[in-house]
């Protein structure tokens, strides 16, 4: 086996690595910067060179080493390289090669463009380890221009109506791609400090956002009537966005596509907005690989597996840290679905 | 169906009353008058009956989502609603429809007399009509299930606000037997006949639970108490020569209380009474336990020996008609003397009785009373106020229930399944078990009682938790305690721990005790005893 799934993560035994570990270990390979991805605690990490900034952003002075996508390394004879996944800017599958056979390691991935991220590209492979937090054939996602329109009308009501708006993403990733599909013509835009400094730390890497205006204690209603606030999912929970008065509320997640938990979240509207892909990404994703075995992890795995099966794939399950499904709300959060 | 659907839509996307009621209003304001009168049926509970097998509708849409069954059960599962479960895996519509809601809901209840090939037809030719939330809508409406977070109150309430009609008013109109088919807009609800529905029920008076001390609610004097009786709470209406028992659920019973026939010999038309129905134990003057009017509630037709076994009467606790005048706004004290008169000379084999009123001294007194409620088969007092109106619905204010506290059980949890709807992919629906020696032996289940955070940290913990898997259900390990409350409990032979609970919930998350602290079987039994 090229990989092993080990109780700290993957394991690649010829070349002594990890990918995505969730305990501390000597050598790190990190897809990406999410907090169920990029832990804390490893000596050396690398990454590639479009996710590095955001990783140091979050998890401080780290060993830190970064290659561009593509470009193939030697790590004790064995030849890894990353590949764009297309989840959030930086994001990347990890290519393994040794003894001429070739894994791959998706991370989260989806097949559609944001204009933000870099485009998903498919790397074709003996093995490949798939997410599947969206692995059920009720998720299919709408176009992006569709989405944008349906954001940007519900803010343009609202400030009609004298109502600021305020969206709950995830800071890393989700609140920029919801930046990139707003019209900001349409009143100012503003950032909780947890999505502003993720936008600094692009905007510095040279990701183009529209402007936007860090929420103070000074920032409220009254000085930016009809503004879309842009937070994380916890803090529309919770009291701070009280400065702002009635205000419609709303959250960008693939989850939304659900109605039950649409209505749980007891927001006024939910944008079925995902950095994973649907149904149909997924198993065009697995097919373009060429891969015949197939590992599902990262969602709804049994389903997942006994679907690949079906489909003439030799499919097995890794099991995670997290179990098999993140739908539960903290988990979608860290996980920026 | 589109107008409708943008209603649903507004509806569904809001939390708020106020947005909901506005929408709901400028509907009631311009839609046509057959679409306006079915969405005030389907918003006080008329909806049209289911006209094609869930199974069915499962396997249709598989077939045609191109999936196999078991992926499309296993979305299911997670969607927790079939109907939606179906809208999203069809694959978007080429066509549109501008065919309206009552169109539509005449199509669906046309199906019931079609054969089955004829009704997949009608089926999945609509699937390629209806788009977006169109589409889950119908879907909603042909599974019987619709349901859209609008309670009856605000539905009467806006379709006040869109017709000028006072909103007490406007409910009782819309009480009763009536459908879309039996009746028409203007004859419900602009320009109705007063003896069109002879049978038609008043709005039930709803009373809210004492919290605390009942001391709050002022002078006793002020007030006057009465036994809370567990049985069916109904309205007994005799008019035009004929009597019509309602229950609170509007659900006709009249055929299900034969013995309810006889009123007419005793009491004069014109008289409407509101009480509690009870199975009736003449030898010892008590109710029986609620299991024996169980055995006559869901049957159409009543067999002699089940008649016999548990007779029913009406224990009455006002009067909301007398001479065929309307006198709901009279104080309850006069109320419930002119009761006392219509029922005085009644003979003692008569299936209507007046419901007591207790004397009592002072609140601690009738504390004492509340206490003694399970010895005259009684959940608690019912505390109302002696010169209140009968109001319309739940008002606080004027009338409160005083229930006994539950009885109470410490319980392990051994399995859990996901909610439906709201609760979609959140484990709210839990089985629990007591010791028996060595083992655990499931005796309920319950799905109520805990904050939304409780059950987001519960949900959290049965995922990383489980040991098999049974569908949607979750065997887990033995680890957390719950207190269940119950109002009630009686032997079974249909539960292999022999009990049967009335209203289990969770009272409490027991954090503090471990599994081997929790209660055990021969616990139950000894309640089974005592209250059984």
């Amino acid at each position: 086996m090229v990989l092993e799934f080990h109780d700290e993560g993957i394991y690649c035994p010829a070349g002594r690595f990890y990918i995505d570990p969730w305990k501390p270990v000597e050598r790190a390979l990190v897809t990406h910067g999410h907090a169920d991805h990029s832990y804390p605690g490893h000596r050396h990490y690398l990454t590639s060179e479009a996710a590095a900034p955001v990783i140091r952003h979050r998890l401080g002075d780290i060993d830190l080493d970064s290659i561009p996508f593509g470009r193939t390394r030697d790590i004790n004879g064995v030849t890894v390289s990353f590949h764009p996944a297309g989840h959030v800017p930086g994001s990347a599958q990890i290519r393994v090669e040794h003894g001429g056979e070739v894994w791959v390691v998706s991370g989260d991935y989806k097949t559609t463009s944001d204009g933000l991220s870099e485009p998903f590209e498919p790397v074709p492979c003996h093995a490949f380890i798939t997410e599947c937090t969206f692995g059920l054939p009720v998720f299919d996602w709408r176009p992006e221009e569709e989405l944008a329109a349906q954001i940007n009308e519900w803010w343009q009501a609202n400030r009609h109506a004298g109502r600021m708006s305020a969206i709950g993403a995830y800071s890393l990733g989700k609140a920029q791609r919801v930046l990139t599909m707003i019209d900001p013509s349409i009143a100012p835009i503003l950032t909780h400090g947890a999505v502003e400094n993720t936008n600094q730390v692009m905007r510095a890497q040279g990701l183009r956002l529209p402007e936007t205006i860090r929420v103070t204690p000074e920032v409220t209603a009254k000085t930016h009537p009809g503004a879309l606030v842009i937070a994380p999912p916890s803090a529309l929970a919770g009291n701070w966005t009280r400065r702002f008065g009635t205000l419609s509320t709303a959250f960008a997640s693939g989850w939304m596509a659900l109605r039950g938990v649409r209505r749980r979240r007891a927001a006024d509207r939910g944008f079925v907005v995902s950095d994973h892909a649907d149904w149909k990404g997924l198993n065009a994703a697995i097919a373009e690989t060429g891969a015949t075995r197939i590992f599902a992890t990262h969602g709804y795995t049994t389903v997942f597996r006994q679907w690949l099966e079906s489909q003439g794939y030799d499919a097995q399950i890794v099991q995670t840290e997290f179990g098999d499904d993140l739908i539960d709300e903290d988990d979608a959060e860290e996980t920026a679905a | 169906m589109k107008r409708f659907s943008r209603l649903f839509i507004t509806l569904d996307q809001t939390t708020k009353t106020s947005a909901k009621t506005v929408a709901l209003a400028e509907y009631f304001r311009d839609a046509p008058d057959a679409d306006r009168l079915w969405t005030i049926a389907l918003l006080s509970g008329r909806r049209p009956k289911r006209t094609v097998n869930a199974a069915r509708l499962s396997e249709w849409a598989a077939e045609v989502a191109g999936l196999p069954m078991w992926l499309f059960q296993s979305s299911y599962d997670v969607v927790g609603d079939l109907a939606e479960t179906i809208h999203l895996v069809l694959p978007e519509p080429e066509r549109t429809s501008d065919r309206s809601l009552s169109d539509w809901i005449a199509d669906i209840r046309a199906l019931s007399t079609q054969d089955e090939a004829d009704r997949k037809a009608a089926v999945l030719d609509a699937w390629t009509r209806l788009g977006g939330t169109e589409r889950f809508v119908f879907n909603k409406l042909i599974t019987g299930g619709f349901r859209v977070g609008v309670s009856r109150k605000l539905m009467t309430r806006a379709l006040a606000q869109a017709t000028g009609i006072a909103e007490p008013e406007l409910a009782h109109r819309l009480m009763g037997n009536w459908t879309p088919e039996t009746t028409s807009y203007a004859a419900l609800i602009t320009a109705p006949d007063p003896d069109a529905d002879l049978s038609r029920p008043y709005p039930f008076c709803l009373a809210h639970g004492v919290e605390g001390d009942p001391a709050v609610l002022g002078p006793p004097d002020d007030w006057l108490a009465e036994w809370k009786w567990d049985g069916i709470r109904g309205q007994l209406i005799l008019r035009g020569g004929q009597h019509h028992l309602w229950s609170r659920g509007e659900e006709l019973m009249t055929d299900r209380f034969p013995e309810f026939a006889r009123v007419r010999d005793f009491l004069p038309d014109g008289t409407v009474i509101d009480g509690e129905v009870l199975a009736w134990d003449a030898a010892s003057g008590q109710p029986m336990r609620f299991a024996a009017l169980q055995t006559r509630i869901g049957r159409k037709t009543v067999p002699k020996k089940v008649l016999a076994d548990a007779p029913a009467i009406l224990r009455a606790y006002d009067l909301l008609e007398h001479d065929g005048t309307d006198i709901r706004a009279r104080p309850f004290a006069e109320r419930r003397a002119r009761l006392e008169d219509v029922l005085r000379d009644l003979p003692p084999e008569a299936p209507v009785q007046p419901s007591p009123l207790i004397p009592f001294d002072g609140w601690d007194a009738l504390g004492d009373i509340r206490a003694t409620a399970r010895d005259h088969a009684a959940e608690g007092l019912m505390l109302k106020r002696a010169d209140s109106p009968y109001h319309v619905g739940r008002k606080r204010g004027d009338w409160w229930k005083w229930k006994l506290d539950p009885l109470s059980i410490d319980a392990v949890m051994v399995y859990a399944q996901a909610g439906h709807g709201r609760r979609a992919n959140l484990y709210t629906d839990f089985t629990f078990a007591v010791w028996k020696g060595p083992d655990l032996v499931p005796f309920t289940k319950a799905y109520s009682g805990l904050t939304d955070e409780e059950f987001r940290k519960i949900t959290h913990w049965v995922r990383r938790n489980t040991l098999e898997r049974f569908g949607p259900v979750r065997r887990v390990p033995p680890h957390h305690v719950f207190e269940i409350g119950f109002e009630g409990i009686q032997k079974s032979t249909r539960h292999k721990s022999g009990v049967a609970l009335r209203f289990p919930r969770m009272l409490r998350w027991r954090h503090d005790k471990t599994v081997d602290q929790a209660n055990t079987h021969d616990d139950l039994l000894e309640m089974l005893d005592l209250y059984g």
